[in-house]
């Protein structure tokens, strides 16, 4: 099945409650298949057909406030729509999973994947997974409630499949059976809720003598999702016998003189070439951001202390710095004894293809760099017009 | 002893922050009298979003769902969609929002709110202006009135648009019941909040809040000034079912100068621009009488 | 008082009414009522905004923690038995 069918597995097995949700490509289908199964009583929810995306996350936020699980999903400018809300979602510290299909903002106007929508939402406290095959995207879905609605972690959550790569595409995905995801993920019961009988106020003004408490309280709810995440892992594996790689998936990158470090479908294509590469005897490795938020900075120490060169791919950019994975990277190795050369490589943006060939000639590129030992900041890969990539 | 004409117990506690001789205050007041316990109100950023006080207090006796600015259509969407699944029934669910947030930035979410039918009531409580923020303008603001927006001034820029209709943009969604409600007519109000809660769907209410700091009113004269919006024919009573038109009160047809000269906001107006309050108000008071009268001769609504 | 961040909720969740904000302090003017004109029409306390009025056997009770002096209710009177005075003066 696609990328978006495996959300709305997703979605309908988590037994969501409220689904408020608008249209957008390549969304779309998600929404589709999730209306279908509350009409035929497949999946006893309320879906409520918003009239934009703001209003989406604002009527989840009312829902899951008053105690229901909810789902939404969205894209693009759907997301950056939602920002002001997904603001509100996490400091009213509400446990809400929705799928973003990563797409590329406009303009020039795109329906093709990369990862800035998605990237510029790091600071509004969502959990952020990065999903590389639909298998994961339906499997996350599911995970990501157990992990947000734990008592240490009550954040949002957003599964990010990238744009008609897997969500258009389809991927042999295994559905697991109902009563297996009811015994792995129990009915949504908060401490606090809305209701009749209790006259309290959600969401209240609050002093700045009073603020930044409420705020350290969120980050550590972030920082607990760290290990919840591990923990959720192994025990999904235990019931479903089928694991992603934690926060940070490693592919042979033991004993790797240079590793490639990227998020999304791409570390797929990047694993053919590790193996490709590595036939030769060349010694490779892949490194796969798969949360992004909470941003994995033990695991990229100790792989960060293991390896001479460290290559970032992002398929973002943030203007006037750098990419954001490899900014992040960066400063979390900092501080470290022992730390790789380190490059960024922006590649992929408005749903151009990264192709194995291009993949190999970055860690070609990566070999050079970390043998002359330099840290040149920022290349963007497959521009026309810059001869170096361009044939 | 007379006995109260509205109910007498009491869902809002005093100490509420809302500045003395307050409209809105009002207009809860009443409105929870009208509806009592089993009441969820959803609050965008407005004047009531900070009236219950800082945390942790609460001057209602009702649970509050605050939210932005712009969502209390989508919330109380979100609110019913999450009783109705979890089989929560005999709930009241009501968005209540300031003018600014109903007919400006919220009137997407509520006209999303109205078109999905949402079982809830919207509560307009219009001080006509953004009074939260500093009595900036909103498309609320009558014709003729200073706002730090519309700043008179030395080029005389008072506002110079029309006030927003909002009840004929509700009447054009079709809901099954949308009414206006004033502070000097609690029993009235009480009645048709009542008369709201019994009719299945989506309903809107428009209540007038006179605001003293944002009109330059002296807060002893809140409910007078009301009281004259009503008889000037400025905030006529009237309710529109199922598109329908029926006026509550006629009023006397009072000069609008009567009502105009409480208000420092409006003492710029020269005399020309005060007849053309009046011809105007004289117009739509008569465009709601013909719309009564058609409503019965068309049948609409039998 | 600022409350350690262990004390507080997970988000700011209002649960104590608002009597906690003694809104009396705000007067400049203050209601006085004629017991002995009062006529127990209950229309003082039916436009309180504040609800600072009790009615006891029909007769305002005005809690004077709370009530702001806006002067609605010396302004609605019918019988003209509520009198504003300035705060303060007796």
């Amino acid at each position: 099945m696609t990328g978006n069918y495996a959300s709305a597995y997703g979605a309908k097995l988590s037994r969501a409650e409220v689904i408020a949700a608008y249209p957008i490509t390549p969304q779309t289908s998600i929404v589709e298949k999730l209306a279908e199964f509350v009409s035929t009583g497949e999946l006893n929810a309320k879906f409520v057909p918003v009239e934009s995306e703001h209003s989406a996350m604002a009527a989840c936020i009312a829902a899951e406030t008053a105690g229901a699980r909810t789902y939404t999903a969205t894209s693009s400018h759907g997301l950056t729509l939602m920002h002001e809300v997904l603001m509100w979602a996490s400091g009213a510290r509400l446990p809400i999973v929705m799928t973003n299909v990563s797409r590329a903002m406009a303009p020039p106007w795109s329906v093709w994947v990369d990862h800035m929508d998605s990237i510029a939402q790091r600071d509004t406290g969502w959990l952020q997974f990065f999903c590389q095959s639909n298998q994961e995207v339906l499997d996350t879905i599911i995970m990501a409630y157990k992990i947000c609605e734990s008592k240490g972690v009550m954040l949002p959550a957003m599964i990010i499949e990238d744009a008609f790569i897997l969500s258009h595409t389809s991927e042999p995905v295994d559905i697991p059976d109902q009563e297996m995801v009811d015994s792995f993920l129990p009915a949504y019961a908060p401490e606090f809720k809305i209701e009749v009988g209790k006259p309290m106020g959600f969401g209240s003004l609050v002093k700045p003598d009073q603020y930044m408490e409420f705020r350290y309280k969120a980050m550590l709810g972030m920082k607990a999702a760290h290990d919840r995440i591990l923990r959720v892992e192994q025990e999904f594996k235990q019931v479903f016998g089928r694991e992603h790689g934690g926060l940070l998936e490693l592919y042979r990158c033991e004993n790797a003189e240079v590793v490639l470090l990227t998020a999304g479908s791409v570390a797929a294509t990047a694993k053919d070439v590790v193996d490709s590469m590595r036939s030769k005897g060349v010694p490779v490795g892949l490194a796969r951001v798969r949360a992004f938020r909470p941003f994995p900075h033990d695991e990229i120490r100790a792989l960060g202390s293991r390896v001479a060169g460290l290559g970032v791919l992002d398929r973002s950019y943030t203007f006037g710095a750098a990419g954001a994975m490899f900014s992040e990277v960066k400063a979390s190795l900092y501080n470290c004894p022992k730390r790789p050369v380190t490059k960024n490589y922006i590649a992929g943006l408005g749903g151009r293809d990264i192709t194995p060939k291009t993949i190999e000639r970055v860690f070609e590129d990566i070999q050079l760099v970390t043998k002359r030992g330099e840290e040149s900041e920022v290349e963007w890969v497959d521009v026309a017009g810059l001869p170096r990539w361009w044939r | 002893m007379a006995k109260t004409t509205i109910p007498e117990e009491e869902f809002t506690y005093p100490g509420s922050t809302g500045c003395p001789g307050c409209g809105a205050n009002l207009v809860m007041r009443y409105l929870l009298k009208a509806l009592g316990e089993r009441t969820i109100v959803s609050i965008p950023a407005c004047c009531w979003a900070v009236m219950p006080g800082y945390w942790p207090s609460n001057c209602l006796k009702v649970p509050i769902l605050y939210t932005a600015f712009e969502a209390t259509g989508a919330a109380i969407s979100g609110l019913r969609a999450a009783l109705d699944i979890k089989g929560i029934k005999d709930v009241n669910i009501v968005g209540f929002a300031g003018d600014g947030g109903t007919v400006d930035i919220g009137l997407q979410a509520m006209s999303g709110a109205a078109e999905r039918r949402t079982e809830a009531i919207y509560v307009m409580y219009d001080n006509e202006a953004y009074m939260n923020t500093g009595i900036q303008r909103s498309g609320s603001t009558p014709w003729g009135a200073w706002t730090t927006t519309t700043p008179v001034g030395t080029t005389h820029d008072f506002k110079h648009e029309a006030k927003k209709d909002i009840m004929a943009i509700m009447q054009a969604h079709r809901i099954p019941y949308a009414a206006t409600v004033s502070i000097a007519h609690p029993e009235d109000f009480i009645k048709k909040i009542q008369k709201a809660k019994g009719i299945r769907g989506f309903k809107f209410i428009h209540a007038m809040s006179p605001c003293p700091p944002g009109w330059r009113l002296n807060p002893m004269l809140s409910v007078e000034a009301a009281r004259l919006a009503v008889e000037t024919h400025m905030f006529p009573l009237y309710e529109i079912e199922h598109g329908r038109v029926r006026i509550t009160r006629k009023g006397k047809g009072l000069p609008v100068s009567e009502y105009l000269k409480l208000q420092g906001r409006f003492s710029h107006l020269s005399e020309s621009e005060i007849s053309e309050i009046q011809s105007a108000v004289d117009a739509s008071w008569r465009y709601l009488e013909e719309e009564e009268k058609y409503a019965a001769q068309a049948g609409i609504n039998e | 008082m600022t409350k350690s961040y262990e004390e507080i909720p997970l988000t700011p969740i209002a649960d104590m009414p608002s009597t906690m904000n003694i809104t009396g302090l705000w007067r400049v003017i203050r209601p006085v009522v004629d017991k002995k004109k009062c006529k127990k029409c209950t229309i003082c306390w039916k436009f309180c905004p504040d609800a600072a009025i009790v009615l006891v056997e029909g007769v305002p009770e005005i809690d004077f923690r709370f009530c702001k002096g806006c002067g609605i209710c010396s302004h609605e009177c019918p019988s003209k038995c509520i009198v504003m005075v300035k705060e303060g003066s007796d």
